[in-house]
């Protein structure tokens, strides 16, 4: 069953328009998911984690509407069929990129 | 945002680029210099804290670097001047895995050497020196610094730990000397494979030892335009020279209102001939007594003169940063710097008066400048006339410090 990943309007110009992208098999950990979002969409890696596979600092993942940071990080589980939202870190103005 | 404009620049052109807190703007004039045009901003929201124009191999490709907030560092490159701008779809500066490190910013973009128009350098946050070698699609660490045996004991300053001055020598290919706050100047003599710290004479008040190996927070370094083995430094406290490619450094703070200071620019054509904008300590950090001030030597910091016509003389509280100072090639040289009131002045004429060429804009953090088209141009036959007649009238040698402290005579100049 796929997983839903919600992405915010910049980073859908890296993922062919996309805002929503569909996951086939992509329960497990966060980690395992973004391994397979980058090999949908390669050019959202950079933006989204660095060098070192860390999530960059004002760049918030929601699983099922819990904030990861709260819950283990990569390491937290998303269920089959789980809403994930990549949000850009509180610091508002709908132009700001 | 601001409805972005672009410059249109035509080789002979000079382009300042100035990079903010918020954005880059690309300020355009013909090479009389007097009237401006202004372009930008490019990457609105995004700290650009490194600039240039690449004009090797007949390209005008611009470079900037985007230290975006939420997004990460990267660069961005534009062959019409900002019209198109290409953003890579991967990363291209990343450290290794191995090395648990993690790009912040992109400090200095240095477009060298002439002759190989591919391979571009560039000075980056937490320290080290970056190298492309196919003109900037793929960039590996200079691995004699990523895993210099210092690295463990450098630290960062207050604006992070950056690698943010790139001097290449113009002769000796496998020669340059880099600065990094804190850490200090380093020199490789082999083409990168091992750097030693140039650091003997530079003293670092915030250390308790005052003149150690390394540690010191240089903030910018120039060569000499006639002399390659002499250098200045604005060090964070201390202004200094060295006669010996950075082997030793002695003090030159002759005259200045503070030694404290973040730019230095030296002049490109003329020997002995540099410009500073002091700054009023680190605690404070603007310019002495209110006024701004930009101070030029034409004897290798023996002697320092003002350089104030058309600048602020009353309640001027500015900064300019280690980057946001510059020259272009021309004759007389045009010199730019830029404050983190937004404000960039420019001057056409040597340094002798100044104009607002840019302002209402974010902080500024760098500014640099380039002929479009590249090489240095003359403004006119006239100019070079002029120019051909001063060099054979100029000693090259530092003028007698009786005559640089005469007002009227730095006025003129012995050409």
């Amino acid at each position: 069953m796929a997983v839903t990943v919600s992405i915010p309007s910049y980073l859908a110009g890296f993922a062919e328009g996309k805002s929503t992208i569909e996951v086939t098999n992509g329960s497990g950990t966060v980690r395992a998911l973004l391994q397979k979002l980058w090999q949908l969409h390669p050019a959202l890696r950079d933006r989204v984690v660095d060098e070192q596979n860390e999530i960059r600092q004002h760049i918030n993942i929601f699983v099922a509407g819990e904030a990861i940071r709260l819950t283990g990080n990569q390491e937290t589980q998303v269920p089959e069929g789980a809403e994930v939202m990549i949000v850009p870190a509180v610091s508002g103005g709908k132009t700001s990129p | 945002m601001p409805a972005v404009q672009h410059v249109s620049a035509k080789k002979g052109d000079v382009l300042v680029m100035v990079g903010t807190m918020k954005g880059a703007f690309l300020v355009r004039s013909d090479a009389s210099r007097k009237r401006w045009s202004v372009g930008g901003p490019y990457s609105v929201g995004s700290p650009v804290y490194a600039m240039a124009l690449d004009t090797r191999a007949g390209r005008n490709r611009l470079w900037w670097s985007n230290q975006s907030f939420r997004w990460g560092t990267f660069l961005s490159s534009s062959d019409d001047f900002g019209k198109t701008v290409t953003e890579p779809e991967a990363y291209s500066i990343k450290f290794p895995e191995d090395s648990g490190l993690a790009l912040k910013n992109i400090w200095q973009i240095c477009t060298w050497p002439e002759d190989e128009p591919d391979t571009i350098y560039c000075g980056v946050e937490p320290s080290c020196l970056f190298v492309s070698r196919d003109g900037g699609k793929s960039w590996s660490p200079v691995e004699g610094l990523l895993k210099h045996p210092h690295r463990p004991q450098w630290t960062p300053g207050g604006g992070g730990m950056c690698l943010h001055t790139i001097v290449p020598h113009p002769t000796k290919r496998d020669s340059m000397i880099i600065a990094m706050s804190t850490g200090g100047c380093y020199r490789t003599d082999d083409g990168g494979a091992s750097w030693q710290a140039r650091n003997q004479g530079v003293r670092a008040e915030f250390l308790p030892e005052k003149f150690p190996e390394f540690g010191q927070c240089v903030h910018k370094i120039g060569r000499d335009a006639a002399n390659p083995e002499r250098l200045y430094l604005q060090n964070h406290w201390g202004l200094y020279r060295s006669d010996d490619g950075g082997d030793s450094w002695k003090d030159i703070a002759n005259g200045v209102p503070s030694d404290f200071g973040f730019s230095m620019v030296a002049h490109p054509h003329d020997a002995d001939t540099a410009y500073i904008v002091p700054i009023e300590s680190d605690q404070y950090r603007c310019t002495p007594e209110g006024r701004l001030r930009v101070y030029r030597t034409q004897n290798a910091g023996k002697s320092w003169e003002p350089m104030t016509k058309g600048l602020p003389q009353k309640n001027a509280m500015e900064t300019v940063l280690r980057d946001a100072m510059a020259s272009d090639t021309l004759d007389p040289a045009g010199i730019y710097f830029g404050t983190r009131s937004g404000k960039v002045y420019g001057s056409h004429d040597d340094g002798k008066s100044w104009q607002v060429i840019l302002e209402g804009v974010p902080p500024v953090v760098c500014v640099h400048a380039a002929v479009v088209g590249g090489a240095a141009a003359r403004t006119s036959r006239k100019a070079a006339k002029a120019a051909k007649s001063r060099s054979a009238a100029k000693p090259r040698q530092a003028r007698p410090k009786k005559a640089a402290k005469s007002k009227s005579n730095a006025r003129a100049r012995a050409r």
